[in-house]
């Protein structure tokens, strides 16, 4: 024991020193994301795109010098809760980018947004807090979850299919995603079929869709449950079936997927050949740095840093003003890269989203292209039931 | 050499009693939080060894007590019910009622047997959680605030619950060690060394055995009640496999079947997760090494390489 | 429902019983002969996987990937086995879920360290991709038809190295008594190898043949390794056949529950109700298989006899 408080006091002893003085104006942002684990990608999109967003404005946001602090949440909630309170106390930060998944979001939100820090959701928009729990300390730079689907529904239902194919995860996110499509799709749904999370082989669900014989199928398979089942729709020979999917085929997975995911379709609000000075100058930066085609993720989380960068400008560079950052938070006026971008009044964008389809680019590589816009200046549908504290 | 055995664990709970005047001192609700997350994980660890390290019960559903412990705070407080005085019991009953009947087809088996069959009762328990949408589903949910003793607010600062949860894990950790010196405990450990010896002298070991694997099951569902707490947060994620066999992990990495190594493992695994993953991304890269080169060299775990430390010290 | 979804989705079950089977095969001889719990038999599987894909987009052939694939698979687990595992045969148990606990973890991490996060790929050989018509309305993959048929070979040739050979013999016999073949005077150490590394290749196989069909990423053994413990335990430690059998009931358990049980359950309760009650039950079909074998037979369905 006595060698054991040796090694643990010095660790308790620096961890008390490595907490910063306050008082100087200095910003600090914690950047909590899953770094471990089948969907490490996704965080280190996000990662990479904030960390892309700082260098490019020269280490500072809002013209103050900014220090940002990496950690992974490792996709369990209870880690998250612990780390994010490291982040908010050790590391004294103003800000905590993150997370990518919902479940961790539900897990933090109230440790951060009770603190004197801000959250800033790079991905993860879940409909309780767009809703009655939305939050003045809590923004979002993706999306409400639900938007995405509801550009497939939207988009089958406008195309005219007669009978669509659902395919979910069995888990929350899974089901809010089926209820997002059905919101605009009303066709007859030739089934709805939920798989249990991770699974990795779907020739059983192949085999039911042949038989279905659908105009289409909607997919929300994200990660590498997405990898698998696009691989293995196609070798079943299914691909003349459209194949409409959320988190499914995007630059995450694309690099898996390759050939067999091009022509599949997805919902986005942004693909990496939209049309803008400032887009056109990210994707080629992000390729030349980290040697990979960004997507949502890291588009969303560079657009996490802009909204930082903007709030803190607009509060002149004072971190600690908290009430003239969070007006700069609410005003959300920054360049996005997906040009178009609004600021709702219950912290999460409103903003334009579009059908993409999978390509094979010239060079080689795979990506999401811009087909039909199918919603302008979209409010989610939660929006109504949010009423700001302030 | 029995006062020196009792130093070790009287010295993890001084450690434990002092460190929160050390935090006042730095970030302190961070390290608060951290040793009080240690603290609830030694409590479930102590319980798992309580089966493991004396009854050489290998249960790899472990996490799944916590989760029903948790999932009674989360779901009680979710209709409105925030008080310990009932939350508690529910939580101590709920893990108990589900002790008693995975336990009683569970002790059926033996060895691998029983490894398996409790792996899949906590399967099942973690799949019950993910499809319980009226309570987040696999999202979890997030607490209110945390529990009420009569309508008081008493763990709601963060040094009271700290306090709090250190008096249940000495509360846990007494009970254990009562219960193993007790002629139950010699039982069970009887029933360790030689069944049918035991059962030839006439002990009903299939009764003792689930006597034991309730009160372990009930004390790590006092474990899951603290971590709702703590998290303010409840989730399926408490009752994966991986989880019950982290607790495994702890149990092992401490030293088996002398309980404070339980917590000792607790600690280091927690701590070393937290230091290690401060440091790189690819901290599980030092960590599972680490974990190898205990096996290899330090039989019987931390509590062994310290015992020896000491044995060497002192010849 | 049609008949021609009922032949597909058992044709699926076996598949997905055929590579649990050949990752089971290793894994039960190992824990029956060795009293051996060896939990990074999975990150053999993981490591098969990473293998092909590597040599195939090196040499841009399955088959020569795959050729390379599986010396390397088997060196490695001889270098796990030389550096690590000899040194745990006569540790307890738990000792050895320690240490191969942390075997996993630094396995899948360091995996991540040399091939990325992202999933990995490996297209299907050309002359097996596609499908083919089996009957009128029932296509099939024919990667699928070639996965079952190599298991299948591999299952009988097991059977018959198991039960006709020389090694065969002395596998069985340190199955049920470990002490015994080594008083005989047999290089104990020897077979122990063998028998380990031969395991080591077989889940490579496994990894390598699904490489064109499941993405290749970090930790893709550990959720196979769970689900290949319920398949040996089912059939009892130590015996190839009980494997084959219950790695095949688990998969059409678990393809044929996962499609048709909402439809059954329709039959005693509404629709709704089904769906939801299908949906929780599905992912849980499989344990509660485990847990009503092992109440009926608490060694699984073939023990060895001790």
């Amino acid at each position: 024991m006595i060698s054991k408080a040796k090694t643990l006091l010095p660790l308790l002893a620096l961890t008390l020193l490595s907490g910063t003085a306050f008082g100087q104006e200095k910003l600090k942002v914690g950047v909590m994301v899953t770094l471990s684990g089948p969907s490490a990608v996704l965080g280190q999109q996000a990662r990479d795109g904030f960390n892309l967003a700082v260098k490019q404005l020269g280490g500072k946001l809002g013209g103050v010098e900014t220090e940002v602090v990496v950690v992974d949440d490792e996709l369990k909630p209870d880690v998250a809760v612990g780390k994010v309170k490291g982040l908010l106390e050790r590391d004294g930060v103003q800000f905590v980018v993150g997370p990518i998944f919902s479940n961790v979001l539900q897990a933090i939100h109230k440790p951060v947004t009770d603190s004197n820090a801000f959250l800033i959701s790079p991905n993860a928009g879940t409909s309780n807090f767009a809703g009655a729990q939305c939050h003045p300390n809590f923004y979002v730079t993706s999306y409400q979850n639900d938007q995405v689907h509801e550009v497939l529904g939207k988009y089958a239902q406008d195309k005219g299919f007669k009978k669509l194919f659902l395919m979910a995860p069995n888990y929350q996110a899974g089901k809010d995603s089926l209820a997002g499509v059905k919101r605009h799709f009303k066709g007859e749904v030739a089934s709805e079929v939920y798989t249990p999370l991770g699974q990795l082989d779907f020739s059983a669900e192949l085999a039911q869709i042949a038989a279905a014989k659908p105009d289409a199928v909607f997919a929300f398979m994200p990660g590498g449950m997405g990898v698998n089942l696009v691989r293995q729709y196609r070798q079943a020979g299914l691909a003349s079936i459209p194949f409409l999917s959320a988190f499914t085929v995007d630059e995450s997975t694309l690099p898996a997927q390759k050939e067999a995911a091009v022509g599949f379709f997805g919902g986005a609000n942004w693909a990496p050949d939209m049309k803008n000075p400032q887009n056109e100058a990210f994707v080629k930066a992000y390729e030349a740095a980290y040697n990979s085609v960004p997507g949502t993720y890291a588009m969303q989380a560079y657009d996490a840093a802009l909204l930082i960068d903007s709030a803190v400008k607009s509060a002149g560079g004072k971190v600690s003003d908290r009430n003239a950052v969070r007006a700069g938070l609410k005003k959300g006026d920054i360049k996005s890269l997906r040009g178009n971008f609004k600021m709702g009044l219950n912290g999460y964008p409103i903003q334009d989203f579009y059908l993409v389809q999978v390509v094979a680019r010239p060079d080689g590589k795979f990506a999401t292209s811009l087909r039909d816009k199918i919603f302008d200046n979209y409010v989610d549908v939660y929006a109504k039931d949010c009423k700001p504290a302030n | 050499m029995m006062i020196r055995r009792e130093a070790l664990p009287l010295l993890l709970f001084a450690f434990f009693a002092l460190m929160p005047i050390a935090a006042s001192f730095g970030p302190e609700s961070y390290l608060l939080a951290l040793v009080t997350r240690v603290m609830v994980f030694a409590i479930a660890a102590v319980s798992l060894d309580l089966i493991l390290g004396y009854g050489a019960l290998v249960s790899f559903g472990h996490a799944a007590f916590m989760g029903v412990g948790a999932y009674a705070v989360g779901i009680l407080s979710s209709h409105g019910i925030k008080d310990t005085a009932i939350q508690l019991p529910v939580a101590l009953a709920a893990s108990a009622f589900f002790a008693v009947i995975t336990g009683a087809l569970s002790l059926r088996t033996k060895g691998v047997y029983f490894i398996m069959i409790t792996l899949a009762f906590g399967q099942m328990a973690f799949f019950l959680a993910v499809s319980l949408a009226a309570y987040g589903g696999d999202d979890g949910m997030t607490l209110s605030g945390r529990s009420q003793l009569f309508g008081f607010d008493f763990i709601k600062r963060d040094r009271a619950f700290y306090y709090v949860t250190l008096v249940a894990l000495i509360a846990a950790y007494a009970l254990c060690r009562s219960l193993v010196v007790s002629r139950f405990g010699r039982v069970i450990r009887g029933a360790r060394e030689n069944p049918q010896r035991m059962a030839a002298i006439g002990f009903p070991l299939f009764h003792y055995q689930l006597a034991i694997y309730v009160i372990a099951g009930t004390l790590c569902g006092l474990a899951g009640f603290l971590m709702a707490n703590q998290a303010e947060f409840v989730s399926p994620a408490y009752m994966t496999w991986q989880r019950s066999g982290e607790l495994i992990v702890m149990v092992l990495l401490g030293g088996l079947g002398s309980l404070h190594g339980a917590i000792l493992g607790a600690a280091a695994f927690l701590l070393l997760e937290e230091g290690l993953s401060g440091i790189t991304e690819h901290w599980k890269l030092i960590f599972g090494p680490f974990l190898v080169l205990v096996v290899l060299f330090a039989r019987g775990g931390l509590i062994g390489a310290v015992e020896r430390l000491r044995g060497k010290g002192g010849a | 429902m049609s008949l021609t979804l009922l032949y597909v989705q058992t044709l699926n079950g076996l598949q997905l019983g055929v590579l649990l089977f050949l990752i089971a095969a290793g894994l039960t001889l190992v824990f029956g002969v060795m009293d051996f719990i060896n939990l990074a038999h999975g990150v053999q599987y993981m490591i098969g996987a990473y293998l092909a894909a590597m040599f195939t987009a090196m040499t841009g052939n399955f088959f020569l990937g795959l050729a390379l694939a599986l010396p390397s698979a088997l060196l490695f687990g001889l270098a796990l086995e030389f550096l690590v595992f000899r040194h745990l045969y006569d540790r307890d148990h738990l000792d050895q879920v320690l240490a191969t606990f942390g075997i996993i973890l630094t396995l899948n991490q360091a995996v991540k360290v040399i091939w990325g996060a992202a999933p990995l790929s490996v297209p299907i050989p050309d002359a097996f991709s596609g499908s083919i018509v089996l009957m009128p309305g029932l296509l099939y993959p024919v990667w699928r038809l070639v996965i079952i048929g190599s298991g299948l070979a591999i299952a009988v040739l097991l059977g018959i190295l198991v039960s006709k050979t020389r090694i065969g013999m002395l596998v069985r016999a340190g199955a049920t008594n470990a002490n015994m073949v080594s008083a005989l005077g047999v290089d104990i150490g020897k077979l122990f190898m063998i028998v380990f590394g031969f395991g080591a290749m077989l889940a490579g196989f496994a990894g390598a043949m699904v490489a064109p069909i499941l993405s290749v990423e970090p930790g893709m053994g550990d959720n196979l390794l769970i689900l290949t413990f319920v398949v040996i335990v089912i059939g009892g430690i130590g015996s190839v056949r009980g494997a084959f059998i219950a790695a095949v009931m688990v998969g059409l358990v678990d393809t044929l529950g996962r499609s048709f049980g909402p439809t059954l359950l329709r039959a005693i309760m509404d629709p709704a109700a089904a769906s939801q009650t299908g949906r929780a039950l599905a992912p849980m079909l499989t344990y509660i298989l485990m847990a009503a074998v092992l109440f009926f037979r608490p060694a699984g369905l073939f023990p060895a006899k001790k």
